[in-house]
């Protein structure tokens, strides 16, 4: 879980004279599920098509095990591909696509069959194994995609947003399946998504890519609780995200002047006189004279969501949002409220 | 309601030809309509012996009031089964004539060769209103005196021979369509924006072209003295001009240059709706980029090259004037002898049967087209 298995030094991709990534450091650990999460443009399906192979980098090296393997063709890289629409070859059985990588490598065709077969059973496929991918649905069709993948045992999977082409049920059902097969296998996985509560769900570590660099990479409690950057903390789940300016500096903490002139103490240093605070909606509390800091806002809205309330409040010109538990009497809107966090749960942003 | 428009055209433009071109070749009433006591008497004469007298009173009758211009062809058409049928007529005729109405008269006292059963039988297969002697002249077939069916007689007819010179030309437009067509399509598909548009335009500009023009162009620049002549003796590849024009290299080429549309656009259609990703997936998988493309690109662009394949070929078989114009005498196809019959011997049964041939041929070749079109894939893995 620690040894480095694959590695991008400095490496940077250009379309004609558009950036698409630039001087990208990466490391990529035996065993872990690394997820790059980021918006459309971001990178991280380049990142992904340059490890497979199917993109040349413009500058920089691409290191699998210490070796070299940006000028290595993609069918020689051994690395599984699972593609968004599957790729399944539409002309060929479920078990022939699964047994093509086998004949690609020249496996005796008795083992094929055996190792077909075997594969098939642990997915619970094999009674399809004579039908044509049009024939199946579409969790089945990924899962002859992931099992056409793992039967030539690669080193590493690639995932390029398997799962953006299913329904909600049937992605949630699967990215348990993955996590499992994950962890069953002792495999490593490098998954591509843009889809933030996905990447939460599945990944061992995260690199949120954002304009063709790594914004931030850390486990995802590190990335949600801590984000590093401005365009971390909102792409990653809810914020509130409030303008402030540093009044005082103490051993480790500043005093803040909000905007709208209300005062908050929060852990950290900084030499910047602007930044930005970060808290998370469930950290805003009603009521809660015990926590460090307090503003007096108004209720604007009152949002029920099923196992949560949503509170728009406002405090002069800031706009907050808090989520509360549903146990709590719903505050009337227009009435006036404390609004209480704790300074632990404030991260100061200063870029 | 909304088709009935559509459904009329099919009906007048499409299935009342096929109808008429139909029954040309298969009727055969020059005769019947001509002799029609004749026909009604000899109805149930097995056809060994002599018919009875009654026959023979019925021809009387039936030449007595015949019209000498409807009498010809059915003269005409009888003599052609046994020569000497003319004289006979004309004298049966003649005699007939001069009995008064009603009267018996002897036939083989008139000629003797009314005793002889061929000349009855020639008479009663020619009064039969269907015929399959068309149908079986096309392929150089016929019925001898005893009425099955044999050859004909080496060098009387070159019908077998040019029908298969007409699939011989087609398969081999064909093939080359499919050499140079996939290909093609392949790289149209690969390609995007101007340059895509430039190639697809480039292959469709010969269906746009005036056929003339286009096979002018040929001649020019295929001639002994042409531009292709001049480029091969200018590097040295031979030293005499190569023929390459009124003869058969010349409509192969020709024929190529015009059906390659035909080849190319539903190979395109098919290839451009491959997936993109699965030439990744299967380099992924660990398939070198050549045996990527006989194991995935190749088998899925098939039915496109089997549709283009019938296309071409059902176009090919039914060429007529670029043969006509850039090929010499042995490379006239079935088209030109439909012609041939058609305009200039007014032989509208042969006409028929031989486009029935070409019919009869591209209905097969469509059937067999949709039965491995719906049997999925034509190669498996």
């Amino acid at each position: 879980m620690s040894a480095s298995l694959i590695r991008f030094e400095n490496v940077s991709k250009a379309f004609g004279s558009t950036v698409v990534i630039d001087d990208l450091n990466l490391d990529v650990r035996k065993g872990e599920f690394l997820t790059l999460l980021g918006p459309s443009g971001s990178g991280k399906t380049t990142t992904l098509l340059m490890l497979a192979g199917f993109e040349a980098p413009s500058g920089g090296t691409i290191l699998v095990d210490g070796k070299r393997i940006d000028d290595l063709p993609a069918h020689r890289r051994g690395m599984g591909v699972v593609f968004q629409n599957y790729a399944l070859f539409p002309h060929l059985t479920v078990a022939q696509n699964v047994a093509f990588p086998l004949q690609m490598r020249g496996v005796p065709r008795g083992e094929i069959a055996r190792r077909v077969d075997a594969a098939l059973d642990r997915v619970q496929l094999r009674h399809l194994s004579s039908r044509k991918p049009s024939q199946l649905s579409g969790g089945q069709q990924q899962r002859v995609a992931l099992t056409r993948c793992l039967v030539f045992e690669p080193k590493v999977i690639l995932m390029d947003e398997p799962l953006s082409a299913l329904d909600k049920q049937l992605r949630e059902r699967l990215q348990l399946e993955i996590r499992e097969l994950y962890r069953r296998e002792g495999l490593t996985v490098v998954f591509v998504t843009h889809d933030q509560s996905e990447a939460l769900t599945m990944s061992d570590r995260i690199a949120v890519f954002n304009r063709g660099a790594i914004a931030q990479i850390g486990t995802p409690a590190d990335i949600y609780d801590r984000p590093a950057n401005r365009f971390v903390s909102e792409f990653i789940g809810e914020t509130n995200l409030l303008e402030a300016e540093v009044t005082g500096r103490g051993d480790d903490h500043l005093d803040l002047a909000l905007e709208g002139g209300p005062g908050i103490r929060v852990p950290g240093r900084c030499e910047d006189r602007a930044v930005a605070v970060s808290i998370r909606p469930e950290r805003l509390v009603l009521d809660a004279p015990e926590l460090d800091n307090h503003l007096d806002a108004t209720v604007d809205d009152v949002v029920y969501q099923g196992n949560h309330l949503r509170i728009h409040l406002s405090c002069g010109p800031l706009r907050l949002v808090a989520q509360s538990e549903r146990r709590i009497e719903p505050p009337v809107v227009g009435r006036k409220v404390r609004v209480s966090f704790a300074a632990e749960d404030c991260t100061v942003l200063t870029e | 309601m909304l088709i009935a428009p559509l459904v009329v055209f099919l009906a007048v433009f499409m299935l009342w030809p096929l109808w008429i071109m139909i029954s040309l070749a298969i009727r055969d009433d020059e005769v019947s309509e001509v002799l029609p006591r004749t026909a009604a008497a000899l109805a149930d004469w097995n056809g060994e012996g002599i018919p009875g007298s009654a026959a023979g009173q019925a021809l009387a009758d039936d030449l007595r009031g015949a019209e000498r211009t409807r009498l010809g062809p059915a003269v005409r058409r009888l003599n052609s089964d046994i020569s000497g049928f003319r004289t006979l007529m004309a004298r049966t005729q003649r005699a007939a004539d001069d009995v008064t109405d009603g009267a018996p008269i002897d036939l083989v006292a008139v000629d003797e060769r009314w005793g002889e059963t061929r000349y009855w039988r020639a008479i009663a297969n020619a009064v039969q209103p269907y015929t399959d002697r068309y149908l079986l002249a096309a392929v150089d077939l016929e019925r001898d005196p005893d009425g099955a069916i044999a050859s004909m007689p080496e060098g009387a007819s070159a019908n077998a021979a040019i029908i298969v010179r007409t699939f011989t030309i087609a398969g081999t437009v064909t093939a080359i369509c499919v050499m140079i067509g996939l290909p093609y399509a392949m790289l149209i598909a690969a390609t995007g924006g101007w340059v895509r548009n430039a190639l697809l335009l480039s292959v469709l500009l010969p269906l746009w072209t005036s056929l003339l023009v286009r096979t002018t162009a040929w001649v020019i620049l295929l001639q002994n003295e042409g531009l292709v002549n001049a480029a091969i003796t200018g590097l040295g590849l031979s030293d005499t001009p190569l023929s390459l024009i009124f003869n058969r290299t010349g409509v192969v080429i020709a024929m190529t240059h015009v059906l390659l549309p035909f080849m190319v656009l539903p190979i395109f259609s098919v290839v451009n709706a491959i997936p993109r990703n699965l030439m990744p997936a299967a380099a992924s998988l660990g398939a070198p980029p050549l045996r990527a493309f006989y194991r995935v690109l190749l088998p899925l662009s098939m039915p496109g090259v089997l549709a283009g394949s019938l296309l071409v070929f059902m176009v090919a078989i039914g060429y007529y004037i670029t043969p006509a114009l850039v090929g010499g005498a042995d490379d006239q196809m079935v088209a030109s002898v439909i012609a041939f019959f058609a305009l200039e011997t007014a032989n509208w049964g042969m006409a028929g049967a031989l486009g029935l041939i070409l019919l009869a041929a591209t209905t097969i070749l469509f059937i067999v087209y949709g039965r491995l079109s719906r049997s999925g894939a034509p190669i498996g893995a």
